[in-house]
């Protein structure tokens, strides 16, 4: 059993939990994930390792409530446990294996959406502990889903906030911010990384190949082991099948078949919002509302 | 009751009509009755062919003879000295082509019924609660042993039973590797087989620590240097799932084997209270001809669809064990032989509407001795079907090889282990099953999962 040292709800159903699984802390790296499991009757949930504590054996996840398995591990408080706890998953970033004077010469942007600050964070942080300051672009639909702004203002170089609706901060998406710093702020990069919703991350790669700037994102594709043996996670790189828990989860944005890849993970949407109902009603819920028959 | 010399005492099975809708167990297994019966067939060989042919060499007419006299627990712990897994051989060995094959009754008649019989004995010792005898004296040192499947289990139980501290390391978050995975329920049941063989293995003093992903959480060098152990022995077997690289395969509703059948074993998706989904498709082709492609078939028949095995050789060829096809044939799946498909097509929304596929004939062997399969020109058709789940064969996975410093792989990346104890290119180090072997059979694993046992006593004894 894996222990939740600590649980707190970071804005409207996201979740932020430590929890104690001391193989994963010793050895996991930035842009790695885990694969976790409420219980017994539990799913596979693939989560991104968002901060960790060697010494502490520690593991920070990061979550947000969609659907029957998210719904019920919000209900997990400091003392409970998951039954499984899998990790590190995935290739660490690629920046991690590279030559570090190399990469003090770099420019590097973060480009994070939504639920993405959480996986951007230990990423940045890793840069800012080797002395290099990237800068970071965050976005949020309002300012109420805004996560670990503070977390991240202290590791990072230039942090510029932005909310769709202009409630916090800038005004707009995030690929406007990068529009506005490379065409009016006078901002070069040599290296972008964008994480967030898949849709985020496709129109992202699409504005910076304008630039014709290299643009690293990290796929969210459904996956089931983690480990290379089922196929699921399976997307089209470059017009080569790569599997995202082996081969990524990071890959090159501008190569990556999104289209593909946002179909694929639908594909159990319907089933699921059943099952998503079903969890959340309970004996109230009877069918007739047109989603599930 | 008496016994027909030629004829093998029949074995109750579940209906085929009733059992294609359900999950439970097709093969219902002899009765004490019955099994006394069958084991009066066997002539105690002197010169016993049928040892030769069983992989781990169990004591055949040794533990026969004590079903005919009725001391089962007798005969289990005959069983026990050869083999940690006598209830899941018994079920899905292959002993048409490996004990039975070679059984003096075969040669005119049928063979006995040596795998029902030693599956009794094993279901027996399991409800009397008969467990196998463990080590007598311990030595002082340690063996890490990654994976739990049949290769895994053998290594660790021998081991133990040798006196070694013996810790499993498990990716997944249940032990049995493809015992839990792969093979289904209503040929291996998990809870009454598999966890009960693998209790068995704990019970002599085995530890498993599941969820560790060697390679990942913790290297083999990390495991031999800052863990204490004395040595390792990998059976990862063979998971990574091929695709045929025809267009289309991105689609939704085209699934590897692997994953559908997890998604049913592992993640119990075909129990309604289980939450992980699975497609129930309508209708479903199953691309391939072996154990594996069997198993899909008969999976996606039970969740009520209407399945076509699709083969691009003949029934001969069809590497799957016999057992199986006649069951799938019974149960109403429909084999498409001499058929091959060349691109999937998918509606607007990007789900699976049907697949191209041409009709092929047998040309001259090929390097592996089959007639090889030619494409017959023209003979382009489209089969409806809205799941396609492709099942063409594994290959072992590269986490383990590429993170372990002087472990050599060959061309299939299949680890190179020495073939008589199963030592690698790596002092200390020893390999067995899939992971060497490339997809094979659960006894051959287990086999070299009990070679490499001896092969590090002598290592650790030298
Ligand atoms: C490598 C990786 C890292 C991830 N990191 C995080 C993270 O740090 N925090 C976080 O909250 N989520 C993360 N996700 C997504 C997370 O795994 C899913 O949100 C979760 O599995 C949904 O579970 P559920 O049962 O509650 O929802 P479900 O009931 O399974 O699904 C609800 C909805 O979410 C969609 N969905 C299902 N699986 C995924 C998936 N893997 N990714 C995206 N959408 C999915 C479905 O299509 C459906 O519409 C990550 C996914 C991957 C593959
Ligand atoms: C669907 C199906 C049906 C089959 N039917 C039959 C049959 O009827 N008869 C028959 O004889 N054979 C059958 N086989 C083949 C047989 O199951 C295998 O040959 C056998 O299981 C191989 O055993 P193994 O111990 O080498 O590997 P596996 O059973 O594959 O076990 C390997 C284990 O290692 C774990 N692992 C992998 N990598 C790591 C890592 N890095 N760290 C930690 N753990 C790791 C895996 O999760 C797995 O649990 C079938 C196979 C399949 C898939
Ligand atoms: S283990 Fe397999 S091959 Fe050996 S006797 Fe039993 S059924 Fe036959
Ligand atoms: S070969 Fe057949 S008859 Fe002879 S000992 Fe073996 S099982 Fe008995
Ligand atoms: S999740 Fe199964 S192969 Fe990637």
């Amino acid at each position: 059993m894996y222990r939740i040292i600590k649980a707190e709800e970071l804005a409207a159903n996201i979740y932020l939990m430590d929890v104690e699984a001391p193989r994963v802390a010793k050895s996991c790296q930035p842009g790695q994930f885990v694969i976790v499991r409420m219980d017994a009757a539990g799913e596979r949930i693939p989560l991104t390792i968002c901060d960790y504590d060697r010494e502490k054996g520690t593991i920070t996840i990061v979550f947000q409530v969609v659907g029957a398995a998210t719904e019920m591990m919000r209900s997990l408080k400091a003392g409970d446990s998951f039954q499984d706890f899998v990790g590190p998953l995935g290739c660490p970033s690629e920046f991690v294996n590279e030559d570090i004077q190399t990469l003090k010469g770099k420019k590097i942007l973060f480009v994070a959406g939504g639920l993405g600050t959480a996986p951007v964070y230990p990423q940045v942080k890793w840069l800012h502990e080797r002395g290099i300051d990237a800068d970071v672009i965050v976005g949020a639909k309002t300012k109420d889903l805004l996560i670990m702004e503070e977390e991240m203002k202290a590791v990072s170089g230039n942090l510029y906030v932005t909310t769709d609706d202009g409630s916090y901060g800038r005004s707009g998406m995030v690929t406007k911010v990068i529009e506005d710093l490379v065409e009016s702020e006078g901002k070069s990069y040599d290296v972008c990384v964008a994480i967030g919703p898949m849709i985020m991350m496709k129109f992202v790669c699409l504005t910076t190949k304008k630039y014709e700037l290299p643009t690293v994102v990290s796929m969210n594709p459904i996956m089931v082991d983690g480990t290379g043996m089922c196929g699921a996670c399976r997307l089209t790189v470059d017009g080569e099948v790569k599997f995202a828990c082996v081969d990524g989860p990071e890959f090159d944005g501008h190569k990556v078949d999104f289209d593909q890849a946002m179909k694929r993970q639908q594909m159990y949407k319907t089933k699921e919002g059943r099952d998503f109902l079903r969890a959340k009603e309970g004996d109230t819920h009877h069918g007739g509302c047109g989603n599930c028959g | 009751m008496e016994a027909d010399v030629l004829k093998k005492v029949p074995v109750r099975e579940q209906d085929a009509k009733v059992r294609a809708t359900n999950f439970e167990e097709v093969c219902l297994g002899y009765d004490k009755e019955e099994a006394m019966c069958e084991a009066t067939r066997c002539i105690n060989c002197k010169n016993a062919q049928c040892i030769k042919g069983c992989p781990v060499a169990i004591n055949i007419p040794g533990f026969i003879e004590k079903v005919k006299e009725g001391d089962v627990a007798a005969a289990y712990q005959i069983i026990s000295e050869s083999s940690a897994l006598p209830a899941v051989c018994g079920r899905v060995c292959p002993q048409e082509s490996q004990c039975e094959g070679k059984c003096i009754r075969g040669i005119k008649g049928e063979p006995v019924s040596i795998g029902k019989l030693e599956r009794f004995v094993a279901d027996w010792a399991r409800e009397n609660g008969v467990k196998p005898e463990g080590a007598a004296e311990k030595k002082n040192k340690k063996v890490a042993v990654i994976g739990s499947g049949p290769a895994g289990l053998t290594c660790a139980g021998d081991l133990a039973k040798m006196g070694y501290e013996v810790t499993i390391f498990e990716a997944l978050h249940e032990p049995g590797g493809v015992l839990v995975y792969g093979i289904p329920e209503f040929r291996l049941p998990k809870q009454d087989v598999v966890a009960k063989e693998i209790e068995n293995v704990k019970s002599l003093g085995v530890k498993i620590e599941t969820n560790v992903v060697v390679g990942k959480s913790v290297t083999i060098d990390e495991l031999m240097e800052d863990e204490g152990f004395d040595a390792v022995f990998i059976g990862s077997g063979a998971g990574l799932p091929k695709f045929m690289g025809i267009p289309g395969e991105q689609a939704l509703g085209v699934f590897s084997a692997n994953e559908y059948l997890t998604r049913s074993n592992l993640m119990k998706a075909f129990d309604e209270t289980s939450n992980t989904p699975i497609m129930l498709g309508k209708k479903v082709a199953v691309v391939g001809g072996g154990n594996v492609a069997m198993d899909a078939a008969r999976t996606a028949l039970r969740l009520g669809a209407e399945v076509h095995i699709v083969y691009r050789r003949s029934e001969e060829e069809l590497p799957a064990r016999v057992e199986e096809v006649h069951h799938a044939k019974e149960e109403g799946i429909i084999f498409d032989l001499l058929t091959n498909p060349t691109e999937i097509l998918a509606d607007e929304n990007g789900w699976v509407s049907g697949m191209k596929c041409v009709r092929m004939e047998l040309g001259e062997p090929d390097a592996s001795g089959r007639r090889r399969p030619v494409v017959i020109e023209g003979s382009e058709f489209l089969m409806e079907v809205d799941t396609v789940i492709m099942s063409l064969g594994t290959s072992p996975n590269p986490l383990i090889s590429s993170t372990t410093k002087g472990l050599e792989v060959n061309k299939y990346k299949c680890i190179v282990a020495e073939e008589d104890f199963g030592a690698t290119t790596k002092e200390g180090v020893y390999a067995g099953g899939d992971a060497v072997t490339g997809a094979a059979t659960v006894i051959l694993a287990m086999g070299a999962g009990k070679a490499a046992a001896k092969g590090i006593d002598e290592y650790l004894s030298k």
